[in-house]
């Protein structure tokens, strides 16, 4: 039976090492729901939960792409439809002149969308998490490494999962209310 | 943030961490500056000198609204006086913050971990001071936004083939990235603060600057991505930049300005003086915050080498300006190397030479070069250096073009001084703050570089062989 006020169960580890081969157990045994935390951006451990690919590339292109067309149409329009001025004969779409603010609004908008991109894909701003229910996890900043199955994983199970984990040899394992 | 997690303690170099520290230890001593030390006397008299200072620039920017651009020195034919000069200097400055913070971090340097928050910072109140001068510039100040092309019933458009334009898109971008690169660099040490403090208003500021990060690896995943991604964008952004600010002048045809090598020596002059000024800023933190063990020895001999060699192709830079002038034949153009050396200007060209090229020279010796007090020094000279350089730039130019009917003297009043003393007060008082209230040194970045980030497991591909 599973516990609506659990939302899963939290392992602790103090070795970047140990929590890199437990989060790799755990993928192996089956469990797809889970996600781990460390204080610094270690990339064996979201590959070993899994997770090997993400879109912030894509939104960034995008957004480069649209602020490098918005920008040379704008300027385009604005010098040959909505504005045109004679000046000596010289062209109207004069388009080496609209190269530089092209290129900065390329580079402003994928920037921008590199950003929010990211920001948007994990979710953010999002103030209210279960996993700040545990006091411990106020030490996912500092200096210790964290797994959480979630208990909406098909193979979760509340008694054989803490099993599982504490053979680990986690620091500490804790329930996390939701 | 670059994966490396070697430190250094070779015989020649200094390390970049002290050895001995852990994670923890870096997560407390950097979050204590900002949560437990108690505002000192030093810092209220420093922070009180910059607040008058800045309030010295109010009232001087009111009375330039009130009367306008002629309590100024500048009349034609030099039009550009104080304002356009500290322009350049200003976004010049900045530079250094985004080429240790994107440059670096694209070329895997981790030294540049323990300085690329507040050299970030450094950028982003250098380029809001040197933005202001632009604006108070304009005529009429409150229409600035006329420069921006938007729908308006005046059916106007700005002029897109004029640099004064590209000029407002470069600056603008600048501003907007350096400050969302320094942001996003700041979430998980926000996230950090708010896990470390036991006040609960201070939790909940900085949980809501933090945005609820939780230090998951999947959002690290796509932060890193991100980072990076802006690491490589704002790398030819600020090669865009003091490129943008060169054409200004190249893009005219005043005898000194009209030269293709503007651009690169702008950029290189540019971060010269923007190492110049992480020094002078380095220095004293480093010392007053008892940080020695983060910005290192290491850090503040790159940041000699850095400008050294920048120096050298300034210095390039000068002489070619020389050789073209000569070599070209053009009169007006020989006429103003003469004017150089022996107009009205003459003794400011000096100053130059001899604080911007003859001076640093003793950075070559290892001994100067690691002595912070000898370093401070010569960064304060590279800087009035620097300043006499766009001064040089701007004024010697205007004052005496092609016609000696139209020859003029430039000479700044109280207000031109205190608009510019009024920035330096500002940009200190931003520092001041922006050390009390932010951590200063990257707690996560720094992480990285420590023993204890060492992964000894097999990678994954290797252990399902």
């Amino acid at each position: 039976m599973k516990d609506p006020r659990i939302f899963g169960l939290m392992a602790e580890f103090d070795d970047i090492n140990d929590a890199i081969k437990a989060a790799r157990s755990t993928y192996a045994a089956g469990y797809r729901k889970i996600d781990a935390y460390a204080p610094f951006p270690v990339e064996e451990l979201s590959e070993a939960i899994g997770f090997h690919r993400n879109g912030v590339a894509l939104v960034c292109l995008v957004g480069g792409l649209l602020g490098c067309t918005g920008a040379f149409i704008l300027q385009w329009w604005i010098n040959t439809i909505s504005y045109p001025i004679n000046i000596g004969g010289r062209p109207l779409n004069s388009w080496p002149s609209f190269i530089i603010v092209t290129f900065e609004m390329t580079i402003l908008f994928s920037g921008l969308s590199a950003v929010f991109g990211m920001l948007a894909l994990n979710g953010l701003p999002m103030p209210y998490h279960p996993v700040f229910n545990v006091p411990r996890f106020d030490l996912a900043s500092k200096d210790r490494f964290f797994i959480v199955i979630f208990a909406s994983d098909k193979k979760y199970d509340p008694a054989g999962t803490r099993q599982f984990l504490e053979g680990l040899n986690p620091v500490s394992v804790s329930e996390v209310p939701s | 943030m670059a994966r490396p997690t070697e430190v250094e303690v070779g015989e020649q170099k200094a390390p970049v961490i002290q050895p001995g520290h852990t994670f923890a230890s870096i997560t407390d001593k950097i979050a204590a500056i900002v949560l437990l030390r108690p505002i000192k006397g030093g810092w209220l008299f420093g922070m009180l000198i910059c607040f008058l200072i800045l309030q010295w620039f109010l009232l001087a920017v009111c009375y330039l609204f009130y009367k306008g651009v002629g309590i100024w020195g500048v009349n034609i034919p030099i039009g550009w006086g104080f304002a356009i000069v500290n322009f350049v200097w200003w976004i010049g400055i900045g530079h250094a913050g985004t080429l240790i913070s994107a440059i670096l971090l694209l070329l895997r340097q981790t030294w540049r971990n323990s300085i690329n928050r507040f050299a970030e910072a450094m950028t982003l109140f250098a380029v809001a001071c040197a933005g202001m001068f632009p604006i108070l510039h304009l005529g009429r100040p409150w229409l600035f936004y006329w420069l921006f092309p938007y729908p308006n019933t005046m059916s106007y458009w700005p002029n897109f083939r004029s640099p004064l334009v590209w000029d407002v898109f470069a600056v603008t971008t600048y501003l907007t990235i350096s400050l969302v690169f320094w942001f996003v660099g700041l979430i998980p040490d926000l996230a950090s603060l708010r896990d470390q403090t036991t006040n609960r208003f201070v939790r909940v500021v900085y949980g809501l600057l933090a945005m609820g990060w939780r230090n998951s690896v999947r959002h690290w995943n796509r932060y890193e991505t991100a980072y990076l991604l802006l690491g490589g964008l704002a790398t030819p952004l600020v090669l865009s930049v003091h490129t943008v600010v060169s054409f200004d002048f190249s893009v005219g045809i005043v005898p000194g300005w009209h030269t293709t090598i503007f651009p690169p020596y702008f950029v290189a002059g540019a971060i010269y003086s923007g190492f110049a000024m992480v020094l002078v800023l380095a220095i004293p933190i480093r010392k007053f915050y008892n940080i020695e063990d983060f910005i290192t020895m290491r850090h503040l001999e790159n940041s000699a080498m850095v400008m050294l060699a920048t120096g050298w192709i300034v210095a390039y830079g000068y002489a070619f300006e020389a050789f073209m002038n000569w070599y070209g034949g053009d009169p007006y153009e020989t006429f103003l190397r003469w004017n150089r050396l022996h107009g009205p200007y003459a003794g400011f060209y000096y100053a130059l030479l001899f604080t911007n090229l003859v001076v640093p020279q003793i950075l070559w010796f290892k001994k100067i070069r690691t002595n912070p007090i000898w370093l401070f020094f010569i960064s304060l000279d590279v800087l009035v250096g620097m300043w006499l350089e766009r001064f040089i730039i701007v004024i010697v130019s205007l004052s005496r073009d092609f016609l000696n009917s139209a020859f003029g003297m430039y000479y700044p009043t109280q207000w031109d001084w205190a608009i510019f003393i009024g920035t330096l007060g500002f940009f200190s008082a931003c520092m001041f703050l922006f050390l009390r209230l932010l951590p200063a040194v990257s707690i996560s970045e720094l992480k990285t570089l420590i023993p204890q980030a060492e992964i000894t497991v097999k990678h994954e591909a290797e252990v399902h062989q």
